[in-house]
C-alpha cells in the first residue's frame, strides 16, 4: 500500500491533526496534495441579530415564546374536555371521527406549541455565536493502547488461555455448540407431520359440490349463464377444522364459455360440463387469489403481480411472472344437476414450492 | 466530599428552589458520578445545517411509534381465535374474524382516541422508514461514512432493514384481507426457496397457510425481539455519534480538526428537544386529519377475495415490484425438483442491491487507500463518481418501487398493464445507466461553475460602456468566505499501477487501478492560490 501513489498526507486538507498520535501517519491513498492550496479564511464575523441588538425585540420575543408554552397548556387542557364532551356514540361513524379529529387536533396543538416555542427560544433569545471544539483523533493515544495490550497479556498470562490450547479449543467447541439446543427446541414451531402431502391435497373429491363462496349454496348447471363467473368453495367446508387453510388450497372459479371457444387438450375432455369450467383460484406465482375475469377477452388477472391467465387456453400463463397455467378442477353435475366436482386436482394448487413434483 | 462543608455558609443567600437544586445534583452525583458525564458532553458541540436533521427526524418519529405503541398494546389482542364481531361498526357486525382483527376494530370504533393512537403509530412508522432513507442518501452523497464512521453506516444500514421489517410485522397484524394477502405472497415466496421453502413457511406458520400462530409470533417478533434489537442499536448508533462527532459542512473556520455549532447545553438540547415536539406534533395533526389503513374496508382475512390495486405499505414496494417484473416462464424442474426462478431471482437481487448500499463505504476505501480520518462533509458535486453511482442506485430502487404500483399507474395513465411492465423492466436496467451519465456530467458542470466563479467572480449583471465603445459585465468577485465553500473540497487521481517489491503486478492493484481510474478519471481539480492570484492579475 505504501507505493502505491506520490502523496504524502497533507495538513492542509485532513487528518494529521486528529490523528497525530502514532508513528505512522494514516496514509492519504490517492489523494492529491496541493502545495498552494488557498487557506482557510478563518471565521467569519458574527452578525448580532435585531434581538442582540434591541432591548424591545428581545422582549417581544420573550413574550412570544412564554405564549406559545402558554397555548400549548391551552391545547393538552383542551384534549381533556374533547375526550369528555365528545364521546363515541356506538354505531355513529361521525362521532368516532370528530372524536379522532377533535382530539388529534388538540393534542397536536399541546405539542407543536412547545416545539415551535423551544426551537423559537434557541433561535431568536440564546446565545448565538458558534462555538468551537477541536476533534481528537478516535483511535486511542499510544499510551492506553500500551495498556490495553498489557491488560489482554496479563490476562492471558494469569489465565494460560494461549498456552493451555487443549482447555481454549474445548471451552471454543463448547461454546460453539450450546446454541444447538436452542435450534432443535423450535422445531415444534410446526406440527410433527410431512407438509408436502398437505400442500397435495384440498377438499375437493369425486362427488363433492362446487358451492357459492361464502354463501356455501350449491350451484346448478344451469346458473351458471354464458359469460358469469362464480366463486366457489368445496361444499362443507364450513364444517372443516381448518376452514382457511382448506380454503387456501380448494378456492376455485367457476366460468361458462361457449364449448367452442374452449381448446381442450387430450385427457381432458371430460373436465368441463357443456362449456363449465372449473380453474383453481389460487395464483400459481406466490398464491394471491386470481380474482379478476375478464369476460371479453376471456383473461383471469391476479391483481398483486398482474400475472394473466387465458381460460380458453386451459388457464395458460399469457403474462406476468407466473410460469404455470392455473390447475383446473375435473367436473360434471350430479343427478340434481348441481355442478359437483370429478376428482381432487391433478396437481397441487396455488405456489410453486420444492418438493412439487417430487 | 469538600463541599459539603462550605454549602451552610453559601446557601444562605439562595433561594429554596437553587437550595433543592443543589441539594438534589449532589445527591445524585455522590452516587453515579454523573458530573463526569454532564463535564464531558454537556458543551459538546453540534454542527447546523438543515440535512443533519433527518436522522433526528428519525429518532423522534421511532420515539413517537413507541409511545403510540405501547398504548395500543394495551388493547390490541394478538391471538387469531375465531370470534364474531359485536362491535360497533355496523357493516361487519356478526361476522367471523379473529380476535386480532375485531380487537383493531374495536380499538378504532369503541375506544375514544383508539383510531387516532392507531393512525399516530402507522403515520409515524411511514415516517420512521421515509427519513431513514432520506437520512441515508445525505450520509451517502456527502460522503458521511467515510472513515472514521464506517461501523457507524453499518449499523444504520441494519436500523432500516429492521425499520422495514417492523413495519412489515405490524401492518400483518390485524389479521385485515390487504395484510393477509402481503402474508400470502411471503408464504409464496418463502416455499419458492429451494430444498427448504416449504418447511420454513411450514414452521413459520405453525402448519399450513395460514394457520392460527402467525399473528402471535409476528405480533412477539414486532413489540420484543425487534424493538429490543433496534434500541440497541439506535445506542450504539448515538454512542458512535457522540464519539466520532458530528461531520460538517466546509465553511469559513471549519477544518477537519474542530467542530463548529451550537453547544448541546442549551441550545442544542432546545431545538432538539423542540424538534421532537414538533415531530410528534405534525404526526399528530396528519394522523387526526388523513385516514391510514382502514382496515375496516378490506373485512377479515380470507383467502379467496382480494381487491384490485393491493399493494404494501411503500417501503416494501421495492420487493413486490421486483417480483412483477419478472419475465414470464422463470420456473424449470430438474430431476423433479422445482427452481422458482421468478422468486429465486428477486429474491437474490434485494439481497445483492442491500449488501452493495451496506458495504459501498468499504469499496470506496479500498478504491482511494485513503486511511486518514474525514469529518468534513463533501458537497455531492465534488465527488461526481459517486454521486452518480448514487443516482444510478436511487434509479434501480425507484423503478423497482414504482414497479409495485405498475396497476395503478395504469389505470391512472391509462395506459396498458402490459406497457407498464415492459416499461419498468426497460427503465430497471436502462434507468440507471442513464441517471449514472446525466449525474456525473451535471456534477463535473457543476465544478466547472464553481472553479468558474471563484476565479473569476460572478455576473454583477452591470453592463459598462468602455471608452473604445465595448460593453462588457462586470464581474464582481467573491468574498473570501464565500469562494472557501467552493474551494475546499479533496481532490483524488487515479491510481498509477506499480510494481511492488518483487517486482510483480498482483491483480488486487490491478483491480484496484481499474476501479480507480474508473472514479477519479474525470476530474476538477480545486482551484488554487496562484490561480486566484493570476486570474486577479488578468482583472
Amino acid at each position: 500500500m505504501a507505493n502505491d501513489h506520490d502523496g504524502t498526507p497533507d495538513s492542509s486538507i485532513v487528518g494529521t491533526t486528529v490523528e497525530k498520535h502514532g508513528n505512522n501517519p494514516p496514509h492519504a491513498g490517492t489523494a492529491v496534495v496541493v502545495s498552494d492550496r488557498i487557506q482557510n479564511p478563518g471565521f467569519e464575523p458574527y452578525r448580532p441579530r435585531v434581538s442582540d441588538l434591541d432591548p424591545a425585540v428581545e422582549k417581544a420575543q420573550e413574550r412570544r415564546v412564554s405564549a406559545l408554552f402558554f397555548v400549548s397548556i391551552i391545547g393538552s387542557i383542551a384534549a381533556v374536555v374533547v375526550y369528555i364532551l365528545f364521546p363515541i356514540i356506538p354505531g355513529d361513524m361521525e362521532s368516532v371521527r370528530l372524536n379522532n379529529l377533535l382530539l388529534g387536533i388538540s393534542i397536536a396543538l399541546g405539542l407543536l406549541a412547545i416545539g415551535i416555542g423551544a426551537v423559537h427560544w434557541s433561535k431568536a433569545l440564546m446565545d448565538g455565536h458558534d462555538m468551537v471544539e477541536q476533534r481528537h483523533g478516535t483511535r486511542g493515544t499510544d499510551a492506553t493502547r500500551a495498556k490495553a495490550v498489557e491488560v489482554f497479556t496479563l490476562g492471558n498470562k494469569e489465565s494460560g488461555f494461549g498456552r493451555r490450547t487443549l482447555i481454549r479449543n474445548t471451552l471454543i467447541g463448547a461454546l460453539v455448540v450450546s446454541p444447538v439446543p436452542a435450534i432443535a427446541l423450535f422445531r415444534d414451531l410446526a406440527p410433527a407431520e410431512d407438509p408436502v402431502p398437505l400442500l397435495k391435497h384440498t377438499l375437493w373429491a369425486e362427488g363433492v359440490r362446487l358451492t357459492r363462496d361464502p354463501s356455501g349454496t350449491p350451484i346448478k348447471a344451469s346458473d351458471v349463464t354464458l359469460g358469469s363467473a362464480f366463486h366457489v368453495i368445496p361444499e362443507g367446508l364450513d364444517e372443516s377444522e381448518h376452514k382457511l387453510e382448506e380454503k387456501a388450497k380448494a378456492a376455485v372459479l367457476v366460468m361458462r364459455l361457449k364449448p367452442e371457444d374452449l381448446n381442450v387438450s387430450a385427457g381432458r375432455e371430460d373436465w368441463n360440463y357443456e362449456g363449465i369450467i372449473a380453474y383453481s383460484k389460487i395464483c400459481t406465482h406466490v398464491g394471491c387469489p386470481v380474482a379478476l375475469y375478464e369476460k371479453q377477452t376471456h383473461h383471469l388477472l391476479c391483481p398483486c403481480h398482474q400475472s394473466q391467465f387465458d381460460i380458453t387456453q386451459e388457464a395458460a400463463v399469457i403474462f406476468g411472472p407466473a410460469k404455470r397455467p392455473l390447475p383446473q378442477l375435473p367436473i360434471t353435475v350430479d343427478a340434481e344437476g348441481y355442478l359437483v366436482a370429478k376428482s381432487d386436482f391433478t396437481e397441487p394448487v396455488g405456489p410453486s414450492f420444492w418438493e412439487r413434483k417430487l | 466530599m469538600t463541599t459539603t462543608e462550605e454549602r451552610p455558609a453559601v446557601a444562605v443567600q439562595k433561594s429554596r428552589g437553587t437550595r433543592f437544586t443543589g441539594w438534589a445534583a449532589n445527591y445524585i452525583d455522590e452516587r453515579t458520578s454523573i458530573s463526569g458525564i454532564v463535564k464531558e458532553v454537556g458543551r459538546k458541540i453540534f454542527p447546523d445545517h438543515w440535512s443533519f436533521m433527518l436522522g433526528e427526524v428519525a429518532l423522534y418519529s421511532f420515539i413517537v411509534i413507541l409511545l403510540s405503541g405501547t398504548f395500543l398494546t394495551f388493547f390490541f389482542q394478538a391471538t387469531m381465535v375465531e370470534v364474531e364481531y359485536e362491535g360497533s361498526y355496523v357493516p361487519l357486525k356478526g361476522i367471523e374474524m379473529s380476535a386480532a382483527m375485531a380487537s383493531t376494530l374495536d380499538l378504532s370504533f369503541d375506544i375514544r382516541g383508539g383510531l387516532l393512537m392507531r393512525q399516530v403509530h402507522h403515520w409515524a412508522a411511514l415516517l420512521f422508514v421515509a427519513s431513514i432513507g432520506l437520512h441515508m442518501l445525505r450520509i451517502y452523497f456527502t460522503g458521511a461514512y467515510r472513515k472514521p464512521r464506517e461501523i457507524n453506516w453499518l449499523i444504520g444500514f441494519v436500523l432500516f432493514v429492521l425499520a422495514m421489517a417492523e413495519g412489515f410485522t405490524g401492518y400483518s397484524l390485524p389479521d385485515d384481507l390487504l395484510s393477509g394477502n402481503g402474508l400470502r405472497i411471503i408464504d409464496g415466496m418463502v416455499k419458492g426457496i429451494p430444498v427448504i421453502g416449504t418447511w420454513i413457511s411450514y414452521l413459520l406458520f405453525g402448519g399450513e397457510f395460514p394457520g392460527v400462530d402467525i399473528v402471535g409470533r409476528l405480533y412477539v417478533l414486532h413489540i420484543l425481539i425487534l424493538p429490543a434489537i433496534l434500541v440497541a442499536a439506535i445506542g450504539v448508533h448515538m454512542l458512535l455519534l457522540i464519539i466520532n462527532k458530528h461531520t460538517q459542512f466546509a465553511g469559513p473556520g471549519r477544518t477537519n480538526d474542530n467542530v463548529v455549532g451550537v453547544p448541546i447545553m442549551p441550545v442544542f438540547a432546545a431545538k432538539a428537544g423542540g424538534f421532537f415536539f414538533i415531530i410528534f406534533g405534525v404526526i399528530m395533526l396528519i394522523a387526526s386529519l388523513f385516514q391510514i389503513n382502514p382496515v375496516w374496508t378490506y373485512g377479515p382475512y380470507d383467502p379467496s377475495p382480494v381487491s384490485a390495486g393491493t399493494q404494501p405499505d411503500w417501503y416494501i414496494g421495492f420487493a413486490d415490484g421486483a417480483l412483477r417484473l419478472v419475465p414470464p416462464g422463470w420456473e424449470t424442474e430438474f430431476l423433479g425438483a422445482t427452481f422458482s426462478w421468478n422468486i429465486i431471482v428477486p429474491l437474490l437481487i434485494l439481497p445483492v442491491f442491500l449488501g452493495l448500499v451496506a458495504f459501498y463505504p468499504f469499496i470506496e476505501a479500498w478504491i482511494t487507500g485513503d486511511k486518514r480520518e474525514h469529518h468534513i462533509a463533501d458537497r455531492p458535486r465534488n465527488a461526481p463518481t459517486r454521486t452518480a453511482i448514487g443516482a444510478a442506485g436511487v434509479t434501480f430502487y425507484a423503478m423497482l418501487w414504482a414497479a409495485a404500483s405498475s396497476d395503478l399507474i395504469a389505470t391512472h395513465f391509462r395506459l396498458s398493464i402490459e406497457g407498464v411492465i415492459h416499461g419498468c423492466q426497460v427503465l430497471l436496467i436502462v434507468g440507471p445507466i442513464i441517471a449514472y451519465f446525466m449525474t456525473k456530467r451535471i456534477c463535473i458542470g457543476l465544478q466547472k461553475k464553481d472553479r468558474e466563479i471563484a476565479l473569476h467572480g460572478f455576473e454583477s449583471g452591470r453592463i459598462v460602456r468602455l471608452p473604445g465603445g465595448e460593453y462588457i459585465e462586470v464581474h464582481e468577485q467573491l468574498d473570501e468566505y464565500q469562494r472557501w465553500k467552493l474551494v475546499s473540497y479533496e481532490d483524488y487521481v487515479p491510481l498509477m499501477i506499480r510494481p511492488d517489491a518483487n517486482g510483480r503486478i498482483s491483480i488486487n492493484q490491478r483491480m484496484r487501478a481499474a476501479a480507480s481510474g474508473w472514479f477519479f478519471e474525470d476530474r476538477i481539480a480545486p482551484v488554487t492560490s496562484k490561480e486566484i492570484e493570476s486570474s486577479h492579475h488578468e482583472h
